[in-house]
């Protein structure tokens, strides 16, 4: 595309705590001309009803992500580690608080 | 989810952590008395509410009149937020004041049905912008300077006036925060956003006299221990408006002090024409139908 | 690698999985996707202007607030779903100006215009409820961004629709003059309404593509018989008339048969020929060519601290390797 028109703000990525304890989760994107308005954009967007206590924006180009195609790799070697979990381990009932 | 009925489907996640999807909206005047405290004039009480809900409530009808024209897409966001906040303290405000008058008006009687000469606002709120600099400017005066007196008024012996104020002030000061912002990065921006930066702070500046201009509504009230003086903002307003064109490199504005010189204030009626445009786009469908319910 | 992903991506699908921005995907899904999604935002951000233009007019502060509020929204949801679109690598200034050159659409229903209040409360309840419609299937598109922006957006929406309806009961127990006022703006609006389900099946050739890829998942005359049935009863507890002569239940299809909207129209307003394109479109253009000038000064202003907070660092001799 020789027309294509960049956007002149980059994009951040919004992650809101929405209530003490939880963790801040991923909930979409924005533009911004730098963090800190970013941070305004975020309130004003992803906040309006009441859903957060707690912003983090990040550059989106700052995101650094695993491949798709690593997920083999990455992930499946975990899936036979069953002794990692606690339902492994036969304790006969008559025994407490175990 | 059921395509069975189409309306399931906004039940059926009731996951509402994934969303951080908020619920517990609060009523900031719960449990507020509303009787007239003892030892105030109904009338001026009146009077000072409609002041202070005319600034806001005029002020946010131009913002409105911003929605579908913001310069980003997140910028009608955050106008938006802020045309809400101010028409919510309009609401709160006019609803005080038609209680402490007694008639039996209510909010949308005193925002429809007043002629401007009626109107209690300061001038600063209903003047026109010629772009976002001129828009950013006038916020920046209008939130500090307002943001300043409702926080002397989180003391007033009136409680609905103090719940008023306290629930304003924190409003106030995420606007006053983004006015500020938009002031510093068009003073420093590009070369064209500076000159439009300058000459909206040179077009605001002449309004500025008017919000300090002794009067003796707020004035008798302030002795009760209800209002806060009319001049009593101005070194918090001065100190927090020369911090920021210092931060945006805009040097100060040298135009005169227009409030004392022209022959009225808002707080006396006396308005511009551009008071007339607004009222007949803001009260024409609502005294077109009379008796209409909406 | 090609073959590998592919593959993966017919399992996604076939297990009613969704398909993430990183994965690999056929290019004429992504196109398809990013033009859906991109005609999506941009109906919600010309959608802002019809009802927008009574937020200053509304009769009551409630209404006002509530209008507001709603047209905020719709801002809102054309930001989550050009949010969306980005995650493809869609840019969305490159969409923007796709949008104010009319070469991408959006929902020709926005392009009629709205003569009285009235209209603020049948575009609640006619059109957001027949986008409700259209749009409640969509949280379960297999486009993971655009599925999750379609729970929050319907979520959102969900009091748009009911704030509509509210009013226009509430009116219909005003003035005689009001409730004239009502009738005529279902009758202006009643037919646009049915046309925003797109063309008749038979007429809708991408439809069976789009199934297949689970992106629609249900087709046009579907999600019409859908709303016109759950529509019927609420324009009978109005205390409206539908201006439909068809309109009637048919006991043996246990649905409402209806007429046939003027697809003629529906083609003509689409391709621009409609009483607002022209006005919409240069609203749009307007106020991006007015905010052109602010959106540089901020990336300036932002490029002039990024560089001074890089010398400042440098200075402190705190620049990491």
């Amino acid at each position: 595309m020789s027309d294509e028109i960049r956007h002149e703000w980059p994009l951040f990525e919004v992650f809101v705590r929405a209530k003490r304890g939880l963790n801040h989760v991923h909930v979409g994107s924005l533009r911004a001309a730098d963090h800190r308005m970013a941070v305004h954009h975020a309130r004003d967007l992803y906040t309006r009803r009441n859903e957060g206590v707690s912003i983090w924006v990040v550059r989106s180009d700052d995101v650094t992500a695993s491949e798709p195609g690593d997920r083999d790799a990455f992930f499946a070697p975990s899936a036979d580690k069953v002794y990692r979990h606690p339902t492994h381990y036969r304790i006969p009932d008559s025994v407490p608080h175990i | 989810m059921s395509f069975d009925d189409a309306y399931a489907a906004l039940t059926d996640h009731q996951d509402d952590t994934r969303w951080a999807y908020g619920t517990g909206f609060s009523d900031p005047l719960a449990g507020v008395p509303t009787d007239v405290p003892g030892g105030v004039d109904a009338a001026d009480l009146t009077a000072y509410c409609l002041m202070l809900g005319d600034d806001a409530l005029i002020m946010s009808h131009r913002l409105q009149q911003w929605v579908t024209r913001a310069p980003e897409l997140e910028d009608e966001m955050a106008l938006a937020n802020i045309a809400l906040d101010l028409l919510g303290q309009a609401r709160l405000l006019l609803t005080r004041a038609a209680q402490a008058e007694g008639a039996g008006r209510d909010e949308d009687d005193l925002a429809f049905r007043r002629d401007a000469a009626d109107f209690r606002h300061v001038r600063l709120a209903e003047r026109a912008d010629a772009d976002f600099a001129h828009l950013v400017a006038r916020l920046l005066v209008f939130v500090t300077w307002r943001l300043a007196v409702l926080d002397g008024l989180r003391g007033s012996r009136d409680p609905v006036l103090a719940a008023i104020a306290a629930k304003g002030v924190k409003e106030l000061t995420y606007h006053r925060e983004y006015a500020a912002q938009w002031v510093v990065r068009l003073g420093d921006g590009t070369a064209e956003s500076h000159r439009r930066m300058r000459a909206a702070m040179h077009a605001v500046w002449p309004a500025i006299g008017e919000l300090f201009r002794p009067h003796p509504v707020p004035d008798r009230l302030a002795e009760a221990g209800v209002a806060v003086p009319a001049a009593a903002a101005r070194a918090e307003v001065d100190a927090v408006l020369s911090q920021v064109l210092a931060a945006a490199g805009l040097p100060p504005p040298t135009a005169t002090d227009g409030g004392a010189t022209d022959g009225g204030a808002g707080r006396d009626g006396a308005h511009t024409a551009a008071l007339d445009e607004i009222l007949a786009e803001m009260q024409g469908v609502a005294r077109a139908t009379p008796g209409g319910l909406w | 690698m090609t073959g590998d992903g592919e593959r993966a991506f017919t399992q996604t699908l076939e297990r009613d999985q969704r398909v993430e921005p990183r994965d690999w995907m056929p290019d004429g899904y992504r196109r398809t996707m990013i033009r859906q999604i991109a005609q999506h935002a941009h109906s919600e951000i010309i959608g802002m202007q019809p009802e927008g233009e009574w937020i200053t007019r509304a009769p009551t502060l409630r209404r006002k607030a509530i209008l507001l509020a709603k047209v905020q929204d719709e801002a809102g949801h054309g930001l989550y779903l050009y949010s969306a679109a980005e995650t493809l690598g869609a840019d969305r200034g490159d969409l923007t100006r796709r949008l104010i050159e009319g070469r991408q659409k959006y929902s020709s229903i926005f392009n009629y215009p709205t003569l009285t209040f009235a209209d603020v409360g049948v575009i609640g309840w006619l059109v957001d409820g027949a986008a409700i419609c259209n749009q409640v299937p969509l949280c379960r598109s297999s486009f993971g961004p655009y599925a999750r922006a379609m729970i929050r957006i319907c979520k959102e929406e969900s009091f748009h629709q009911r704030q509509g309806y509210e009013l226009l009961m509430t009116m219909m127990t005003g003035t005689p003059a009001q409730r004239e006022t009502v009738q005529d703006a279902v009758n202006r609006w009643w037919w646009p309404s049915l046309m925003m389900f797109g063309p008749p099946d038979a007429d809708s050739p991408n439809t069976a593509q789009s199934m297949a890829w689970k992106i629609k998942r249900h087709t046009n005359d579907e999600l019409r018989q859908r709303f016109v049935d759950m529509t019927v009863p609420q324009a009978q507890a109005l205390g409206v008339t539908l201006p439909d002569g068809e309109l009637a239940w048919n006991a043996e299809r246990g649905h409402y048969d209806f007429g046939a909207p003027d697809w003629a129209e529906f083609k003509r307003v689409l391709a621009g020929d409609g009483p607002m394109n022209a006005r919409r479109i240069a609203h749009r253009r307007r106020a991006d060519a007015d905010g052109a000038w602010v959106r540089e000064a901020a990336a300036a202003h932002a490029a002039k601290q990024s560089r001074a907070a890089g010398q400042a660092r440098a200075a402190e001799g705190s620049v990491p390797a």
